[in-house]
């Protein structure tokens, strides 16, 4: 007993009360299986790593020309960014005109709050192939309008149809942060809101939307970088085409490693990492000011 | 009709016509697609079915499909990664949440880095090949953990901030060791943060494509979606909707059961951590 105790003396009371093997698996993990590819994405984009090479040699930036070269660098960076913007669009003003429908706490809302949320159960895959059966030029959709419409041929708009359906999928998300934001607002400031005469529009733009800049600052950056990441929807409606109009990332690196070129798969990767950096330090930084400033 | 009245009567009907075309519709067509002989689901529309195979479509997805297989391997690795996920992550967030120092703060903000950053998902097949975690569940499970332990220990340690330390400096002062104060006191307080957790997680494990494309492939342990994946890219199920929809069902009905079992803590759990 004598021992533990002279230790007890020794050591800070931190270190005693809350060790630092409590914290010690989890950083193992995540820095072996997060941190370190992320490290190693540093590396092999400079290298000629492929299934036809037995052995890895330094390349320097052959990658980055290569897909520089044959255009997919660009396509890839601006088909992602709008990807991302528009599905944030679309998820956030689904999510938040649901919230606004269903704010009041009553039975029926409760039933259709749940009812909107299901699309977040059903997995992205599953999502794609329901649009794909529904949008198709032999779907339900052009069956029901009696019309002939390729909704997912088309290189200018297809993009903009895949995203309304991932705007689709996680409107539910949205709803919900969107209603506990909108539960967060004070109920006498609305209600000095209503006495000065404000109408309900002029009550939303005035009071609640201020009201709502931390619900809008999680929901509009985790959409944001979510959507960068996409895959799922995208492989299953069109699987990057009509003539890669919609080959975001993921898309590119799941079809050029699937081709064996590890290294261009990789500097592909690389590229995402650092626009995914660009797009979020600023975003996170500016909204967390607005919210500040409020 | 004054605006209040408009929107006394307009909005329930608004919610009812949105909720029918948004969701309604999709659903319709996977539920009566599934239960459609293959002839009539080739050019997917909304009808009812004018012959009812539900059970033949269902069973053949089962048979097909290796549903029961990928349903076992789905199983194999989102559990484990949703328990270590969880017990790993209360760790660390204990830690991050109770000691100040520069070398704390540091190491939190590189855990919490997963919450933006993208996984590098083409060396992550480099590492686990050269560990010999290649198409192996334990490198399956290895790259979940790492990718959601930051999720996890954001929610935890804001959770664990908010709990006043006198709980943990009476059981210490009544001689609890610190593996004990973690076990009877903390984990139970964070009951809600891990029913929220346990779900996102779940949710995003289980629907899982991408990654598991790369780490697991096809074969022997293909995981439900990769299975889907395969059968709607395969000969076997082009314009075989009636089966693949049959297997959407299948997939998406756990989540589902999951969801209505704990709605209330879900909803409440995801609310409270978005909005501070």
């Amino acid at each position: 007993m004598a021992g533990p105790r002279k230790k007890v003396g020794r050591l800070p009371r931190a270190a005693v009360h809350h060790p630092w093997w409590f914290a010690l698996p989890a950083i193992v993990v995540f820095a072996g299986f997060f941190l370190v590819p992320n490290l190693l994405n540093f590396y092999y984009p400079f290298t000629n790593w492929s299934s036809y090479h037995a052995d890895i040699a330094f390349t320097g930036l052959d990658n980055f020309k290569t897909i520089a070269d044959d255009g997919s660098l660009l396509r890839a960076i601006r088909t992602t960014l709008l990807y991302a913007l528009l599905a944030a669009l679309f998820q956030n003003g689904f999510g938040l005109v649901l919230a606004l429908l269903l704010e009041s706490d009553t039975r029926f809302n409760r039933l259709f709050r749940a009812v909107f949320f299901l699309p977040v159960l059903i997995s992205a895959l599953a999502t794609g192939y329901v649009f794909q059966a529904l949008l198709d030029q032999d779907g339900a959709v052009n069956s029901v309008l009696g019309t002939d419409v390729p909704w997912l041929g088309s290189t200018t708009w297809t993009l903009v149809v895949v995203t309304l359906i991932h705007g689709w999928k996680w409107m539910g998300l949205s709803m919900l942060i969107y209603l506990a934001g909108l539960k967060g607002i004070p109920g006498d400031m609305l209600e000095a809101a209503r006495m000065d005469g404000a109408g309900p529009w002029r009550t939303f733009w005035s009071v609640r939307w201020p009201m709502l800049a931390p619900a809008v600052t999680f929901n509009v950056t985790t959409a944001l970088i979510g959507s960068m990441n996409t895959f799922d929807i995208v492989q299953a409606t069109t699987g990057g085409g009509p003539a890669a109009a919609t080959e975001v990332f993921n898309i590119y690196m799941f079809r050029i490693f699937g081709q064996g070129l590890y290294a261009q798969a990789s500097a592909m990767s690389l590229v995402l990492f650092l626009v995914v950096v660009a797009v979020a330090i600023p975003l996170v930084v500016g909204l967390r000011r607005r919210e500040q400033l409020l | 009709m004054n605006p209040s009245v408009a929107w006394r009567y307009g909005r329930p009907a608004l919610v009812l016509l949105l909720a029918g075309l948004a969701v309604g519709v999709p659903l319709w067509l996977v539920a009566v697609t599934s239960a459609k002989p293959q002839a009539e689901a080739i050019k997917p529309n909304l009808d009812l079915p004018q012959h009812w195979q539900p059970a033949d479509n269902y069973a053949d997805a089962v048979s097909q499909g290796e549903m029961l297989r990928g349903f076992v391997n789905s199983l194999l690795v989102v559990v484990p990664s949703v328990v270590l996920v969880l017990l790993l992550g209360a760790g660390a967030a204990w830690v991050f949440a109770r000691r100040k120092s520069k070398l704390v703060s540091t190491a939190y903000a590189l855990c919490i880095s997963g919450l933006l950053l993208p996984p590098a998902v083409i060396t992550i097949v480099m590492e686990l090949r050269q560990l010999g975690l290649a198409n192996t569940r334990p490198g399956m499970i290895a790259v979940y953990t790492g990718m959601y332990l930051s999720t996890s220990i954001f929610f935890m340690t804001g959770f664990i901030r908010a709990i006043p330390l006198e709980l943990e400096e009476a059981a210490r002062m009544d001689g609890a060791t610190p593996a004990r104060i973690f076990w009877r006191i903390v984990l139970p307080l964070l009951r809600p943060v891990i029913a929220t957790a346990t779900i996102m997680v779940m949710l995003y494990a289980w629907s899982d494509v991408f990654y598991a494309f790369f780490v697991l492939g096809g074969g022997e342990r293909a995981t439900l979606p990769l299975n889907l994946y395969q059968v709607a890219s395969a000969q076997l199920y082009l314009n075989n909707w009636h089966l693949v929809f049959a297997y959407v069902v299948v997939m998406s009905l756990p989540m589902v059961a999951v969801f209505l079992v704990g709605q209330r803590k879900i909803v409440s759990g995801i609310t409270s951590g978005a909005v501070k």
